[in-house]
């Protein structure tokens, strides 16, 4: 068959496929396609790769490849394209498919916990000890900043100036800004075979356990620990998972088993997705935490009170929201 | 001899129907372009967020710290999966799709923008563009994680017409490659210069035995033969 016949009988087909294609490109309210004309898009889609592929063996005129290139990279996208129920699955998602998939990798969050919690108890230990310990990691002007904000005698305690609720709203933002950031570079870190994470876990268990220890020996135990209990359950938590996250990024760079370093990765990246996206919700209910209830003044058993409470959610959530009945994961 | 397969900075991906679809993909110096077009939006949009939230005291700084925080993080990705492309790839005429040819979705936007901060380490793009020179498909770090490729949108113009002449059998057999060049010349030359037209044309002068215009329509002729046959 010559190029000319062929495109007599076929343009027809081709007409049709991409005026549905145009239709179909037009934002959803525009668009005006019954089911049946729409359920008419695979065959006409395979009819026409198939004309392609005759085209291309036959070797036909460049311009027709284009054209049925083009037709087919179009069809291609629509035919195949994933489309969700973000809604529902968002809603599913923190009913269950986080803590499921924390569970499932386990061992990352476990490893991330390790790294975050051994030193934030051993420079703890060691600045409870030695009043200059905490000079080894902060310069004297930090520290002298640090105490300042959970002295006792201070007005308000907790922050360095008297707080009204516009602060807390100032502050609930610059959470989100700081803390949801440092979790996502938490993450992006594991790219560089997992070091950025466990740095960046090092370095906070690092600050915070010293912080704590100097504090607690200071004697300020009641304004510091009745300021960070609460959303330090969220908080605390969400980054060790943000580390984990990374950490499974890294091990799939650097032991991808048996499959190659890319297609290891990005398996590894969809999963550690679902763990960064759920402890970004984790950071927004400590920043909103944080703001609006660890730095009121209430009484400190309050505050302890409130922050068992929080913890025992945190963890119960993880352990047990999604379980099946049958005891899977 | 040198296939245009190795030498363009293309991707094939064959398609389960079997056939090959082809995408060009986008290099370091046009998406820096995109990124320069979308920084300075970025930099319109903190200008503009930061004036008019800044005289709403604390709840006003909320605002604007949660609105940076949304854009530094959440800007591309919002474009990316409403349409495949931030305005500034749109500027530049490219878009992201899956490694698969298909649009992208939600997860591998946000995992590309997500490890945007390390592409971005030490500075500038260090990563990014050591990572998009060391792959051939000019991936950067978060495009290597989440699947994605960045390729120039296929603008499809109108197809050309092949100029209409009396077929002409050719004088000696063409080869397949042959007879596709010279299709691809008919359906070319009309973009073509005259004297650039003749001077390719004029190639083959020892078979059609004619010089200057005439030789171009010759091989119209030949072009008008290999598709109608008549």
């Amino acid at each position: 068959m010559r190029q000319e016949q062929f495109e007599q009988a076929y343009r027809p087909l081709w007409d049709k496929l991409g005026a549905l294609l145009d239709e179909m490109e037009l934002s959803r309210r525009k668009r005006n396609l019954d089911k049946a004309r729409a359920a008419a898009l695979p065959t006409l889609y395979r009819q026409v790769c198939s004309h392609y592929a005759l085209a291309r063996s036959r070797r036909f005129s460049p311009a027709l490849l284009e054209q049925l290139h083009h037709l087919v990279l179009r069809g291609h996208r629509h035919l195949y394209r994933q489309r969700g129920a973000w809604l529902w699955r968002t809603l599913d998602f923190i009913g269950g498919g986080f803590p499921r998939a924390l569970r499932r990798h386990r061992g990352y969050f476990l490893l991330a916990l390790t790294s975050f919690l051994l030193p934030a108890l051993l420079l703890g230990l060691a600045c409870y000890v030695d009043p200059d310990m905490i000079y080894s990691l902060m310069d004297e002007q930090q520290v002298a900043e640090m105490e300042s904000m959970y002295d006792p005698s201070g007005s308000h305690p907790g922050r360095s100036e008297a707080r009204s609720s516009e602060t807390d709203f100032m502050m609930f933002g610059f959470y989100i800004f700081n803390n949801i950031g440092i979790g996502f570079r938490t993450f992006a870190g594991g790219m560089l075979l997992g070091v950025g994470s466990l740095f960046m876990l090092l370095f906070n268990g690092l600050v915070l356990g010293g912080v704590a220890g100097h504090l607690t020996r200071l004697g300020y135990h009641d304004t510091f620990w009745s300021f960070v209990s609460g959303h330090g359950a969220f908080e605390l938590t969400a980054i060790v998972i943000c580390g984990a996250a990374g950490l499974m990024l890294g091990h799939a760079l650097l032991a991808p088993g048996q499959r190659r370093r890319i297609p290891a990765l990005k398996a590894a990246a969809a999963e550690a997705l679902k763990l960064v996206l759920g402890a970004a919700l984790m950071l927004l209910a400590a920043a909103f935490v944080e703001a609006f209830w660890s730095s009121s003044t209430l009484d400190a058993a309050i505050k302890y009170g409130v922050a068992v409470l929080l913890w025992a959610l945190v963890v119960f959530y993880l352990v047990f929201a999604g379980r099946s009945r049958h005891g899977s994961l | 001899m040198v296939t245009t397969e190795e030498v363009d900075t293309t991707r094939q991906y064959e398609i389960p129907e079997g056939v090959l679809l082809e995408f060009r993909l986008a290099g370091p110096l046009v998406r820096a372009g995109a990124w320069a077009i979308d920084a300075a939006i970025r930099a319109v949009l903190y200008i503009a967020i930061g004036l008019s939230f800044s005289y709403f005291g604390g709840v006003g700084v909320a605002i604007i710290l949660i609105a940076l925080f949304l854009i530094e993080w959440f800007y591309p990705v919002l474009f990316e999966v409403k349409s495949g492309a931030t305005p500034g790839k749109k500027a530049m005429g490219i878009w992201v799709i899956h490694d698969n040819g298909t649009p992208v979705t939600l997860s591998a936007s946000v995992i590309r923008n997500l490890l945007r901060a390390v592409d971005f380490m030490p500075v500038m793009y260090g990563f990014g563009l050591l990572s998009m020179l060391f792959n051939r498909e000019f991936k950067r770090l978060g495009d290597l994680a989440a699947g994605t490729l960045v390729v120039y949108r296929d603008s499809y113009e109108k197809r050309p017409e092949l100029p209409s002449s009396t077929a002409v059998r050719p004088g000696v057999e063409l080869t397949e490659s042959e007879q596709q060049a010279v299709l691809a010349f008919a359906e070319r030359a009309p973009a073509l210069s005259s004297e650039r037209r003749v001077e390719l044309a004029e190639i083959l002068s020892e078979i059609s035995g004619r010089k200057g215009e005439r030789a171009v329509d010759g091989i119209y002729g030949y072009a008008n033969w290999l598709m109608k046959g008549r």
